[in-house]
């Protein structure tokens, strides 16, 4: 009953690894039968910094991506745990961008900062910001890619929170409210620690997510200006599919396993905090 | 939803605020969307003389017409609805023998089963993805169905829910379907997975909206127009042409997100109650 679904996911999920773990110890254009290379893919792709660039600017992003989220998504939890259809409404609002393509998120986003007629341009302009075109901009790009991604994950974050706060029992904040803890305090010393494991959750899934950022560099920025928001899976996609090198793309992938792997480590204590396997 | 937050009477100034902020906090998700509605109404000249006029002169469906000329979008909505519909039926009837055999039976090399399920919990497609390309590509089957929704056939994440839902329900339901003389097929697929409905609709509706949605798989398992998935077609509205039209990139769009947004409507407590079983 079992056999299927084992010899799909090993043939889909764990063989691939090992077949990209050789593969990166060639050199293959897909044309020309491969050559044995040793562990020159990993020097060229370490060489100038560019895997180390890639590396951080992966991490950067899912850094910018988590906090967002995770401040955003706490914020309007508590914001919207109340009664009535308004905040009913206003919770599906978030969450429906989570439901919503990618596709459909990157390129309304494309438009809404377009350094044209994009109205995030003109809205900063009325601000006073000099007018600059967000997403052909180095600095900017990367930080922009990042805003969208929160726009798209909060509603996420959101609801898990919303579940962390209903294990929140009333009757200790009403006590505290009789000792005369005032909302910040109740907040602080009573909500705060009985979401810690939530939030460490929520914390890890969002991390991982990220780190699989493809759809958003691909639509809006191709990995550019000036490989700002080159990211990781992009730049696997481009070794293979542009530069035609299936060395170079499966070292890449090999690294961005093991990386993922150290984030699954602290996705399996996160899930052990919150007792379940 | 609990009020917890709400457990404590507010004062009439801080209701206004909370009011305020939750207004805002709407207007944050409505407004790109209604820009997106709104500016799929507008014509090419209209956004060049003035971008960031809120309304249309006239709601114009010049765009959506534009839209169906340029790709073919009953068919590319018909290939990908068969391929979601199709994962997401396949996850589930792999997904509950699977579950059943790590929850209820006792055999040799159990542990070692349930050790790769959770594995391949935490290895995305995205890392997978060159070799099982480069595999398709060898037997030459890039470019169809099969490269589409045989390597999401089998969901890591399906069977780990429905192994945790079996856990939950009491042996003596299959023990007594075993002593009707029920095969463990018919206890599988007629005794448990009535009882398991609200995870597996929830199951069905998540992969279904993940798999009809995405961009990345499609995009890397197919070169041509044959087996051709929505959002790649509306990613490629924005990339043909001079010059970027963004009132047919909107219209695309919307005739993308409408179909979810629907779905999320009607069945909003699904989605919901699935991505909090995942936590």
């Amino acid at each position: 009953m079992l056999g299927p679904t084992i010899a799909l996911l090993v043939g889909f999920f764990v063989v691939p690894i090992g077949v990209a773990a050789y593969e990166s110890l060639f050199s293959w254009d897909l044309l020309t039968p491969p050559r044995y290379v040793g562990g020159a893919n990993y020097a060229a792709l370490a060489a100038h910094g560019q895997l180390l660039n890639i590396a951080l600017r992966t991490l950067g992003y899912s850094v910018l991506v988590v906090a967002g989220t995770m401040t955003l998504g706490l914020a309007l939890a508590l914001l919207l745990d109340r009664p009535g259809r308004l905040y009913a409404f206003v919770r599906a609002c978030v969450f429906s961008a989570y439901v919503v393509s990618w596709v459909a998120v990157a390129l309304l986003w494309m438009w809404l900062l377009d350094g044209n007629g994009g109205i995030v341009g003109r809205l900063l302009h009325v601000l006073g910001a000099p007018p600059i075109a967000i997403l052909g901009d180095p600095r900017w790009a990367l930080p922009a890619l990042a805003v969208v991604g929160v726009w798209k994950l909060t509603g996420y974050a959101m609801i898990i929170f919303l579940a962390g706060l209903q294990a929140v029992p009333r009757s200790l904040l009403e006590a505290a409210a009789l000792d005369g803890a005032g909302a910040w305090n109740r907040f602080r010393h009573v909500t705060m620690p009985l979401l810690a494991p939530t939030a460490a959750f929520v914390a890890t899934t969002s991390l991982v997510t990220s780190f699989q950022a493809f759809d958003v560099v691909r639509i809006m920025t191709q990995g550019g200006p000036a490989r700002s928001t080159e990211l990781f899976v992009y730049a696997i996609y481009e070794q293979i599919f542009l530069d035609l090198s299936v060395g170079r793309a499966s070292a890449l992938t090999v690294v961005f396993f093991v990386m993922l792997l150290a984030v699954a480590g602290l996705q399996l204590r996160a899930w052990r905090l919150r007792g379940q396997p | 939803m609990a009020l917890a937050g709400a457990a404590v009477k507010e004062g009439r100034g801080r209701t206004a605020l909370v009011l305020a902020l939750a207004c805002l906090a709407a207007a944050a998700w409505l407004v790109p969307y209604a820009w997106m509605v709104l500016t799929s109404f507008k014509t090419l000249p209209e956004i060049v003389a003035d971008p960031t006029a809120p309304l249309p002169k006239h709601f114009d469906t010049g765009a959506y017409h534009e839209v169906f000329a340029t790709i073919p979008v009953g068919r590319y909505m018909a290939v990908t609805t068969v391929m979601a519909v199709a994962i997401a039926a396949a996850q589930i009837l792999l997904a509950l023998p699977a579950g059943y055999a790590l929850a209820k039976l006792r055999f040799v090399g159990h542990r070692f089963a349930f050790g790769i399920v959770v594995a391949c919990l935490l290895v995305p497609a995205q890392a997978t993805f060159v070799p099982v390309f480069l595999f398709f590509a060898h037997v030459r089957l890039v470019d169809t169905m099969t490269a589409l929704v045989l390597p999401f056939a089998a969901s890591a994440l399906g069977t780990f829910l429905v192994r945790q839902a079996l856990l939950g329900v009491p042996d003596e339901i299959i023990e007594a379907a075993r002593m009707d003389g029920a095969s463990e097929w018919t206890i599988v697929y007629r005794v448990l997975a009535p009882l398991l409905k609200p995870t597996l609709v929830s199951l069905f509706l998540v992969s279904f909206v993940f798999h009809y949605n995405d961009y990345f798989w499609p995009l890397v398992m197919t070169t041509g127009d044959s087996v051709r998935t929505l959002p790649l077609g509306v990613a490629l509205l924005r990339e043909q042409g001079t010059g970027v039209r963004w009132h047919i990139v909107m219209a695309g769009n919307v005739v993308l997100s409408l179909p979810v947004l629907a779905l999320f409507a009607v069945a909003q407590q699904h989605l919901v109650r699935a991505v909090r079983a995942r936590s």
